[in-house]
């Protein structure tokens, strides 16, 4: 049986387009246009949704976003607003927190013993003994609501957006949209986001007049240039106008979030009409004179057949008209105004059967129309600082005082015809662009490379608006008997009273022991009735009793958009597509892509000691430093001294913060007369570059220094191997000298390798083999890399990655900042004692450093577990042998395929840090194990004979 | 987010910038004590009202330059010196 109605001179159907879906299973059809609820009701049904506690059977209240009890799953989404998503063909709609069906639902008998289930009955209940807490999780996990996730969802595209309007307007009305007009007729760019799916608030359910001039205001916004942003909410304001917009209406993302700068915030929502609590409010056919305004007007659906109208205000008059020009029978008007009122509805479990009244009477009805207030939805505002207050002569509330840059309109501004409320908009859109000027001129102002400031500042605008009326309105909360106060979470007026009378009489303690207010709808409905009902139990005033604070988000954001596109790049070097062709392992280290190996790690380390590997070592950080005083900022970073490292040397240095806790490591070679060459760890290289910069720019910058980072400008190859001088022969040009004489241990040279110029090429030993660091402009980096490959194949040269890179670094006993030591280890845990100089005047740290000499600073050692099969994992436990004290750790282990053995290196206590002495290792496992210190750090050559040949 | 205004970019969101503290003189490093030492490392006034501040412009120009912050209200302004072409307060 269809309740859609002839067509209604204003609907937003297009009767020419049906779309077919289906509703627990049984084919329908709507119209395109329709939501799912005006879908669902034209087809003859009306119960949408059990509610949460009781599974009581539950309709449209407010047919729109807000509609507290028409969640459903649409295909392998869940929770979707019935009331507000629109129809799409196809849909298979079905009912949530239903069992076994929404016409018989089992869990019904909760409202038979709903007395148990008063407010705080879960925490009670289920609070002891607590080891039973994951059995009761189990069960109450399926009375929980809501719909099913399909885990096999495709993930959607989302995205995100960045927009620097000069005026938001949040919110679609008339006041809005004619605020939106004038500012963007004054010169602003301004951007109208609308919550629903139509521009015009209550003029699209009012006279044929109002669609009239609702059409008139939208032509205006077009033509003005304002962007419409429809479907989409402003759903929090942070400081600064700086706003999140959640766009659900975007043509390719499923949801995107615009993080919108507005020099001015237009607040806009218009006003929410609040339902009325008292016995069986919550059945079926009770509902708000909008939601049956909507229905006829809208979506052309019969609400009912015999209708009992309660009103307070033209709202509730308009509906009656509405009704009877429907053909809608009105068998009673109950004036609120005059101090009547409803105390009960009753009927089937499924439906209103009768009302009754204030005066007794008891009337047939199918129908019951509330119109008995609004609620100023005053989010924004709340986001703003602003405490709005209420006025109980029109019983809602007001702004307080916001910003200068958050402005008001519409009804949250006060009451109005049409007209008074489209010229208020008026006159905010023009003084919201006029104050937007005078932001736009300080931000102009403000910016050194401003090409023009457009003369002297404006004036800053007074706020000279005439300001909207309040109509007076009865206080209408509550009657005389008792209802749901929060329909999503199945609150009653009864819950609220017995949790104030437990003492739970303030409003933040009532709502987080109720529950009242946490769901779906976020207050926007019951929030002002929590209050009233509360105010009522403490016989007090809504004012004396207070408010909660409205917070982000005004409506629900999808997790997917706020995750949105990462924009964080990943890095390659540009030997990248070499690797992906050659069967790397791909691994992310920071922001970069590295080959991890080629396949067999352990072989590339036997080769890279017994011929030639090479490697690609483009991540590590490199700074260009070039200027008379480089020196002296290198003697201010590093614990060593370089005042006098020789042009062609490079040298190895520690720096610390600060605080003394090792920062950085790595090589700075001397390329000329004022040019240096910074290495720094790959982790590294953006920290220490803002190091830098804070020395040259906060403590000295009488220093003259050039810094400019060449980490992805230059491609780095290390070459390493017995054979790597003769594989650099066959490619350096003449220009460098590779006589071991002439081409010592930590010195750089600079020419021509593989053709290619200006390359900086450095001896030195992260691997511990006599090896060459070539770094090569990043175009001719692939050219270098294959050429080598090329040229060394009768010298047995292969590929080396990551994972190598680390084992031989770990065979060599060289620590790696960050991973042996922590935010803890100063510099002498290092045991770089040697590289600390204290007879330099200053460096950064050095007090510290000296005062962590002092004590009993923690100490890297390298360990041999004395199985030489077992590699302890990173992060074990050092104990005192037979206690469970730990007295040190596992930084780093690997297998070493050159000493067939585990090798580690630790940090352990001063007691523990002697060579041989014996240390007992945790395994994960719990298994204890035995290990020895060894003398040096180095596993595999202490001399350094080999890197030195 | 806060609009923080760089002296030289002009207002940026927060997050284009890192954030220094209050800045404090460095103790010479040669005769300094623990207490003066780690007075420079870890204290700051924090007092209501207007302070000082070190901020970063750090996905910018990359300059480092003084801020005023309201403790109360977060207010922020440049401070009255030469060189801030915003001309310091307002």
């Amino acid at each position: 049986m269809t309740t859609r109605l002839p067509a209604q001179p204003n609907e937003v159907i297009d009767r020419s387009k049906p779309l077919a879906f289906t509703w627990n299973g049984k084919k329908m059809r709507g119209f395109e246009g329709d939501t799912i609820t005006s879908a669902i009701l034209a087809n003859g049904e009306h119960i949408i949704s059990r509610s949460m506690k009781y599974h009581r059977p539950r309709g449209v209240l407010t047919a729109d976003f807000w509609d507290p009890n028409t969640s459903v799953q649409v295909g392998d989404e869940p929770n979707v607003r019935a009331s507000h998503r629109a129809l799409v063909a196809g849909m298979a709609v079905s009912a949530q927190n239903v069992w076994p069906s929404l016409k018989y639902d089992a869990k019904a008998a909760n409202g038979l013993v709903g007395r148990f289930l008063t407010a705080g009955f879960y925490y009670k209940t289920f609070m002891k003994p607590a080891k039973m807490w994951p059995a009761y999780e189990r069960v109450l996990a399926r009375f929980a609501p809501g719909g099913k996730v399909d885990l096999d969802t495709p993930h959607g595209y989302h995205d995100k957006r960045y927009a620097h309007p000069d005026v938001v307007v949040a919110g679609g009305g008339p006041s809005g949209l004619a605020a939106a007009v004038e500012a963007a007729r004054a010169g602003a760019s301004v951007m109208l986001v609308e919550h629903e799916h139509d521009l015009g608030g209550h003029l699209r359910w009012g006279s044929n007049d109002d669609a009239d001039a609702l059409a008139g205001l939208v032509a205006e916004a077009e033509s003005a240039g304002v962007e419409i942003l429809t479907n989409s909410t402003v759903t929090g304001r942070y400081e600064d106008n700086w706003l999140a917009i959640a766009q659900r209406n975007h043509p390719i993302a499923v949801e995107r979030l615009i993080k919108a700068r507005a020099k001015v915030l237009v607040v806009a929502p218009g006003l929410i009409e609040r339902p009325y609590v008292f016995a069986g409010n919550d059945l079926p056919g009770v509902m708000t004179s909008g939601a049956v305004r909507r229905l006829i007007a809208m979506y052309a659906i019969r609400p009912g057949n015999r209708a009992v109208v309660l009103t307070a205000n033209e709202s509730g008059d308009a509906a009656i008209d509405e009704l009877e020009r429907a053909g809608i029978e009105i068998v009673k008007v109950i004036d609120a105004r005059t101090g009547a009122t409803v105390t009960k509805a009753s009927g089937s479990k499924s439906r209103v059967k009768a009302v009754t009244c204030s005066d007794g009477s008891i009337v047939d009805a199918d129908l019951l129309v509330t119109a008995t207030g609004w609620t100023a939805p005053t989010s924004l505002l709340n986001m703003s600082g602003d405490r709005p207050v209420y006025d109980p002569a029109s019983a809602r509330f007001f702004a307080d005082s916001p910003p200068d840059n958050v402005l008001t309109t519409g009804g949250i501004a006060g009451d109005g015809n049409r007209d008074e409320l489209i010229s208020h908009g008026r006159s905010t859109g023009r003084l919201a662009a006029a104050r937007a000027g005078v932001a736009r001129h300080r931000i102009q102002a403000a910016t050194t490379r401003a090409t023009a400031v457009d003369g002297p500042e404006p004036a800053y605008p007074d706020d000279t608006r005439s300001p909207l009326g309040r109509d007076p309105h009865p206080e209408l909360f509550r009657s005389t008997s008792h209802g749901m106060v929060d329909f999503s979470e199945d609150i009653s007026s009864k819950d609220l009273f017995g949790a104030a009378a437990e003492g739970f009489d303030s409003v933040e303690l009532l709502k987080r022991f109720t529950t009242a207010t946490m769901g779906p709808s976020q207050g926007k409905l019951e929030t002002v009735n929590t209050v009233a009902v509360l105010a009522e139990a403490r016989g007090e005033t809504l004012a004396e009793v207070g408010t909660t604070v409205w917070r982000p988000p005004y409506a629900p954001i999808a997790l997917g958009a706020l995750a949105g596109r990462v924009f964080e790049p990943v890095r390659v070097s540009s030997i990248q597509p070499w690797h992906e062709a050659n069967g790397s392992t791909p691994i992310l280290a920071g922001q970069w892509v590295r080959p991890e190996h080629y396949g067999a790690p352990q072989q590339e380390v036997r080769n890279t000691r017994a011929n030639v590997g090479i490697t690609d070592v483009t991540p590590l950080g490199k700074l260009d430093l070039q200027g008379p005083d480089v020196a002296k900022l290198l003697s201010q970073l590093y614990t060593n001294k370089w005042m006098q490292l020789a042009i062609g040397s490079v040298r190895y240095g520690i720096m610390c913060a600060e605080d003394g806790v090792v920062l950085d490591d790595g090589v700075t070679g001397r390329l000329g007369d004022e040019h240096y060459l910074m290495t720094t760890t790959s982790s590294g290289a953006g920290g220490v570059w803002n190091w830098i910069e804070n020395w040259l720019q906060t403590e000295h910058p009488e220093w003259q220094v050039h810094v400019t980072p060449v980490t992805t400008g230059l491609t780095s190859i290390n070459v390493a191997g017995p054979n790597s001088r003769e594989l650099m022969s066959r490619l350096v040009g003449d220009d460098i000298d590779l006589d071991p004489d002439a081409f010592k241990y930590m010195q750089v040279r600079t020419g021509t390798i593989a053709g290619v110029a200006d390359c900086v090429v450095w001896r030195i030993g992260f691997t511990g083999e006599l090896s060459f660091e070539i770094h090569v402009p990043s175009g001719h980096g692939l050219h270098v890399w294959e050429t080598l490959l090329g040229q060394g194949e009768s010298l047995g040269v292969a590929p080396f990655g990551l994972e190598a890179q680390r084992i031989m670094r770990l065979e060599k006993g060289h620590f790696i900042v960050g991973q042996d030591t922590d935010g803890l280890s100063k510099a002498p845990t290092t045991g770089m004692i040697g590289l600390l100089k204290f007879d330099k005047d200053d460096w950064a740290g050095k007090p510290e450093v000296a005062w962590a000499l002092e004590g009993d600073y923690p100490r890297i050692v390298a360990i041999q577990p004395t199985d030489p099969s077992i590699v302890p994992d990173e992060a074990c436990q050092i104990l005192r042998e037979g206690t469970k004290d730990i007295v040190g750790r596992i930084t780093s282990s690997r297998f070493s395929p050159t000493l067939d053995r585990a090798v580690c290196l630790g940090q352990v206590t001063p007691e523990f840090a002697g060579p041989d002495t014996t240390l007992t290792v945790q395994l994960v496992n719990g298994e204890q194990i035995t290990a020895r210190v060894m003398q040096h750090h180095a596993h595999f050559d202490p001399e350094g004979e080999r890197l030195r040949g | 987010m806060l609009l923080v205004p760089c002296p030289n970019c002009g207002p940026r969101n927060a997050s284009d910038m890192s954030y220094g503290g209050e800045p404090h003189s460095r103790p010479d490093p040669n005769t300094a004590s623990p207490e003066q030492w780690r007075t420079y490392l870890y204290l700051r006034d924090n007092e209501s009202g207007w302070i000082t501040e070190k901020w970063y412009c750090s996905s910018g120009c990359r300059k480092h330059f003084k801020l005023e912050r309201h403790t109360l209200t977060g207010e922020l302004r440049n401070p009255p010196l030469p060189g801030n072409k915003t001309g310091g307060h307002k």
